[in-house]
């Protein structure tokens, strides 16, 4: 098995046909501004509230990197301290690899159903469907999960997969699925009781629970899930097989840097001084919750961004979404334009370095570098300085004869002489009029559509400056 | 297949790191004690726990069993789950009371009215009560199930901020460790927040004074 079969087959849609749909959608919009301002405000007040944030942020940042220096070494004392801790610890370079051993695993303990902790990670390698094809129903537990599941759509939002729909479709959705023949309104109370009515019977009976992990210890073998709902609680306690997938670059190295991450992840995340439930495990633990852990460790494309002196800090990312409600071009566009399990901006630098760049190229100019997701970052990604690096290689490999690198050059020429750029100012002004509409030009022609797609121009004005100033210098000379 | 996934993933990591350069030890240069005195940290503890509506009291020792008594009263608890080593003093009289000796099954615990447990720490600063299955707390499924959670926390278990409950956890991380900051919430619909998922909906602390 290569790295080659994790890739997707399929190169993924482009970011400005994705955003223009989305940005076309106005409930969607509405639900998306409504919800990156309400998470926005909490942030940044419960943040404020602590006078050593900064100095947290730094020290993240550098366990992060630490992590990442010496990774190796890391995953070996993890495996160890799990193993020795009662759990099994298995290693997938390929989301097939992964899906393979996991769907083993499932089997051999005889469970045609499990239940699921959200976990990005188990999205990124098509777990869900892998399993439904070995016969192995897959039960999303969260919330969000599950209502997305019911619809059978994917997540738009880190943290709020399901934040595109409304209430009533939600209500909708449920008298169709969970709670047929039961009276319900759309009070977001009565829907969560209708929910949890219907998992509770999962969770009660459940053989195999399948979780993603937010840290694990490689000094102690501690693996941690933070959540709010309790739902994560009930799949790491009440089955009797847990199965836990965690990408590589989850570790840190000492339980003491729980006092650093358990501060940044859950104000950052949902502006929560702390998250409802944080759950730490170490390998199993006779007479309390599950008697057999696995825990899968997965490459899938990780040790490629690894290998980017520029790169390697995406790795760092903890999962908690600040630099998406932030984001101005998210915060319009929503999650899918992003066409990827991880959106936003962590999801631009991500994706292509993951898949390879040449299957998501146009995310990194899916970005306007105000630097705010920088700014928010709890552990310091430099996300404008990433997308600006994945920028010069998507050029790179473009090559010189490249439409755009041909006009450039052009350009260049044209600008480098006043008698061209003068010219060139006629033949634009002279030219334009069968592209205005409205007083904008909202379509250009050949190669330089692309630039209008997304924007409309102001029409060149019918004075230059140069002109204006040769013509204001002549009236005081004849003045 | 030639090469372990182990093997190939780990050489893959030496071959990106190559020529990467050291980093630094991480600076920590975060507060790690809590400077306050007692009084404050314990009505931070309170103004936290109430911003998440968990119901809180303060009683001296001498008064603890009345004070579960009457939250149980209070919340309409008759069955009343309690982990094995929980002292007969403090379950009310007429309280039918499931002691988990021989495991109680999951079912037994959902048809329960509620849970009462001890706590190993709180944490004042974010309203945090941690659970590592030490004296009075049990196994993790106690409380859990059940729909309504009673918590003891003495005050000599308070902590002022994260860092401090890190330290004293550190001490047998092996344990499985539960962190309660509120009862379980969701806003996964239209961000308008829910109190109570599927851990207990009902949140009522004790919290039992220093004896002068």
């Amino acid at each position: 098995m290569t790295s080659e079969t994790s890739r997707p087959a399929r190169t993924l849609p482009g970011f400005p046909a994705a955003a223009k749909a989305a940005l076309a959608d106005t409930q969607l919009r509405r639900n998306l501004g409504k919800a990156t301002t309400t998470i926005r405000d909490k942030r940044a007040r419960v943040v404020g509230e602590m006078s050593d944030w900064e100095a947290l942020r730094t020290a993240g940042s550098a366990i992060k990197a630490d992590v990442m220096r010496h990774l190796d070494r890391y995953l070996l004392q993890l495996e160890e301290s799990v193993t020795r801790a009662g759990g099994v610890v298995h290693w997938a370079r390929d989301a097939a690899e992964a899906n393979a051993l996991i769907t083993r695993l499932v089997k051999e303990a005889s469970a045609e159903r499990v239940v699921k902790v959200k976990s990005l990670t188990t999205d990124e390698i098509g777990l869900n469907a892998a399993l439904r094809r070995a016969g192995i129903t897959a039960i999303e537990t969260d919330l969000a999960e599950l209502i997305i599941q019911l619809a059978g759509e994917t997540s738009s939002h880190i943290l709020v997969p399901a934040i595109h729909k409304n209430r009533s479709e939600i209500r909708d959705l449920f008298r169709r699925t969970i709670a047929q023949g039961q009276e319900l309104t759309d009070e977001p109370r009565e829907l969560a009781a209708a929910a949890r009515r219907y998992l509770r019977e999962q969770f009660l009976s459940a053989q195999v629970a399948i979780s993603g992990a937010n840290f694990a210890v490689a000094e102690t073998g501690t693996v941690a899930v933070v959540e709010s709902e309790g739902n994560g609680r009930m799949c790491l306690t009440l089955p009797r097989t847990l199965i836990t997938v965690m990408g590589i670059e989850k570790l840190i190295p000492t339980f003491q840097d729980f006092e650093v991450f358990l501060q940044l992840l859950p104000r950052s995340s949902t502006g929560e001084r702390m998250n409802p439930y944080t759950s730490l495990w170490t390998g199993v633990t006779p007479g309390d919750g599950p008697q057999t852990f696995h825990l899968v460790l997965l490459d899938n494309g990780r040790t490629r961004v690894l290998a980017s002196e520029v790169g390697r800090q995406t790795l760092h990312c903890i999962r908690c979404s600040a630099c998406l409600n932030i984001c101005p071009v998210y915060a319009r566009t929503g999650g899918h334009a992003y066409g990827s399990v991880y959106p936003g901006p962590i999801g631009a630098i991500l994706t292509p370095q993951l898949l390879g760049l040449d299957r998501a190229k146009t995310l990194p100019y899916a970005s306007s570098l105000c630097g705010a997701c920088y700014e928010v970052c709890p552990v310091k990604i430099n996300i404008p300085e990433t997308l600006l690096h994945l920028r010069g290689e998507v050029t790179k490999h473009a090559g010189p004869l490249n439409p755009e690198a041909v006009v450039m050059r052009r350009l260049a020429d044209v600008f480098a002489s006043q008698r061209r750029y003068e010219l060139a100012q006629r033949l634009g002004r002279d030219g334009q009029r069968f592209f205005i509409h409205d007083g904008v030009i909202d379509r250009l022609p050949g190669m330089l559509a692309g630039w209008s797609r997304a924007r409309d121009l102001q029409p060149l004005p019918q004075q230059t400056f140069r002109a204006w100033w040769r013509d204001r210098e002549r009236q005081k000379e004849n003045g | 297949m030639a090469e372990s996934a182990k093997d190939e993933i780990l050489a893959r990591i030496r071959a990106a790191l190559a020529t990467a350069p050291d980093v630094a030890p991480a600076p920590r240069a975060y507060l790690r004690r809590d400077g306050r005195d007692r009084a404050a940290i314990i009505a931070e503890l309170i103004d936290r726990l109430r911003d998440y509506k968990a119901t809180v009291e303060r009683v001296e020792s001498a008064a603890l069993p009345s004070a579960i008594a009457d939250a149980c009263m209070r919340h309409g608890i008759h069955r009343l789950t309690v982990p094995a080593d929980v002292l007969g003093e403090w379950i009310p009289a007429g309280i039918e009371a499931l002691r988990d000796t021989s495991s109680l099954t999951n079912e037994a615990l959902d048809g329960s009215d509620g849970v009462l447990t001890g706590c190993a720490y709180a944490v004042a600063q974010t309203g945090t009560i941690a659970l590592d299955g030490g004296a009075y707390q049990g196994r993790r499924a106690l409380s859990l199930v059940p729909d309504r959670h009673l918590c003891v926390v003495r005050e000599e278990q308070v902590v002022g901020i994260v860092p401090e409950i890190i330290e004293r956890l550190m001490s047998q991380p092996a344990h499985p460790i539960t962190f309660i900051s509120g009862p379980s919430a969701t806003s996964d619909i239209e961000l308008s927040r829910v109190e109570g998922v599927h851990g207990p909906r009902t949140l009522h602390v004790i919290l039992v004074g220093v004896e002068d």
